[in-house]
């Protein structure tokens, strides 16, 4: 992950008044990702549906299908608005866990198991 | 399932895990996903264009060459910091692009199979083979549909010995939850975690 830029005025309209031509984090961006708010970030000067984003997300972590469900927003334009709010600092994304060779992953596995043989 | 305001926000230490409910029409995803999630089952639907891939940016959502594809997800907190998201999505060739988009960071899928239509689930299997996705095979019980021997199954699914087979039924919460234990079970019997290259 990049190192997050703060927000230019105006980034996430133009971004969408352009047809979305910004990579970054938008291809990394999974439903499953967590997002967390920086409650320190303004929210002044972000466009409508971007404010909706963090009002939803600033009481607690959700992820982004999870926004994208309860904003009654598209997948897609989610993840397009959400990007444009990590790259600025306003949220962080934690993307799901995928195993790598490490014990620190098998403990974390096996807890996995046992919270569903708990259910 | 229970739902109220509290609950619709997940730990704040959580680490999310991504499972796939992979099979055809009607052969019980929604169903599944109900049964296990523990908030109101979500509808979505993602568009994608007719060649498959995944609309990812604002300008392929003004194209008129898009379909779109009905998704279910779920969520089971299973710790105080970690919390599995459900994917059902179809299994058909036509979304085979927006099922390999979800492939991306999941840690296994559940292929659930009907045994009176098992042909119908052999392209959610060569996706998650493909995506070289750890799998589970899940054969719903349906009423009236012919049991098999175990071995019969695997001989007609071409299962590999390692792969687990289980019969469900995707209606009961014991019986649905097996699944997923069967998969994370396997995930961590297989000698090295991470998914083959
Ligand atoms: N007998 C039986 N019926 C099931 C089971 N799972 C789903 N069904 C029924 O099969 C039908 C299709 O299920 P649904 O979840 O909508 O399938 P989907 O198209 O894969 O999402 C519904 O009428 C369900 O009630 C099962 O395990 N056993
Ligand atoms: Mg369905």
């Amino acid at each position: 992950m990049t190192a997050p830029r703060r927000r230019a005025a105006g980034m996430v309209r133009s971004y969408t008044a352009t047809g979305g031509r910004v990579v970054p984090t938008r291809r990394s961006l999974d439903g499953a990702t967590l997002l967390k708010a920086d409650a320190t970030v303004a929210l002044a000067g972000l466009p409508a549906q971007a404010r909706r984003v963090m009002e939803l997300c600033r009481p607690g972590v959700l992820s982004v299908a999870e926004v994208a469900f309860h904003l009654r927003m598209p997948g897609a334009v989610t993840r397009v608005i959400v990007s444009s709010l990590v790259d600025s600092g306003h949220l962080t994304a934690v993307a799901p866990f995928v195993p790598a060779a490490q014990q620190h992953d098998r403990d974390f596995l096996k807890r996995v198991l046992r919270g569903l043989q708990r259910m | 399932m229970a739902s109220n305001g509290c609950d619709r926000y997940v730990p704040d230490a959580a680490r999310s895990v991504k499972i796939l409910i992979l099979g055809p029409f009607a052969v019980g995803k929604t169903t599944y996903v109900g049964t296990v999630s523990e908030i109101r089952p979500m509808h979505t639907e993602e568009r994608m264009t007719q060649a498959g891939q995944l609309i990812d940016d604002l300008h392929g959502l003004e194209e008129k060459t898009t379909t779109t594809v009905a998704m279910d997800f779920g969520r089971l907190t299973l710790a105080e910091d970690i919390v599995l998201y459900l994917f059902g999505a179809p299994g058909q060739p036509r979304f085979r692009g927006m099922v390999q988009a979800l492939t991306a960071g999941a840690l296994g899928g559940l292929v659930l199979a009907d045994t009176r239509r098992l042909q119908d689930s052999f392209d959610a299997i060569d996706l998650l083979e493909q995506a070289a996705l750890p799998y589970t095979v899940a054969v719903n019980a349906f009423d009236g549909a012919p049991e098999y021997p175990e071995a019969e199954l695997r001989e007609s699914m071409s299962l590999d010995p390692r792969t687990p087979l289980v019969l469900l039924d995707a209606r009961r919460r014991n019986s649905a939850m097996s699944g997923l234990i069967t998969l994370v079970s396997a995930i961590l019997a297989r000698p090295h975690l991470e998914p083959a290259p």
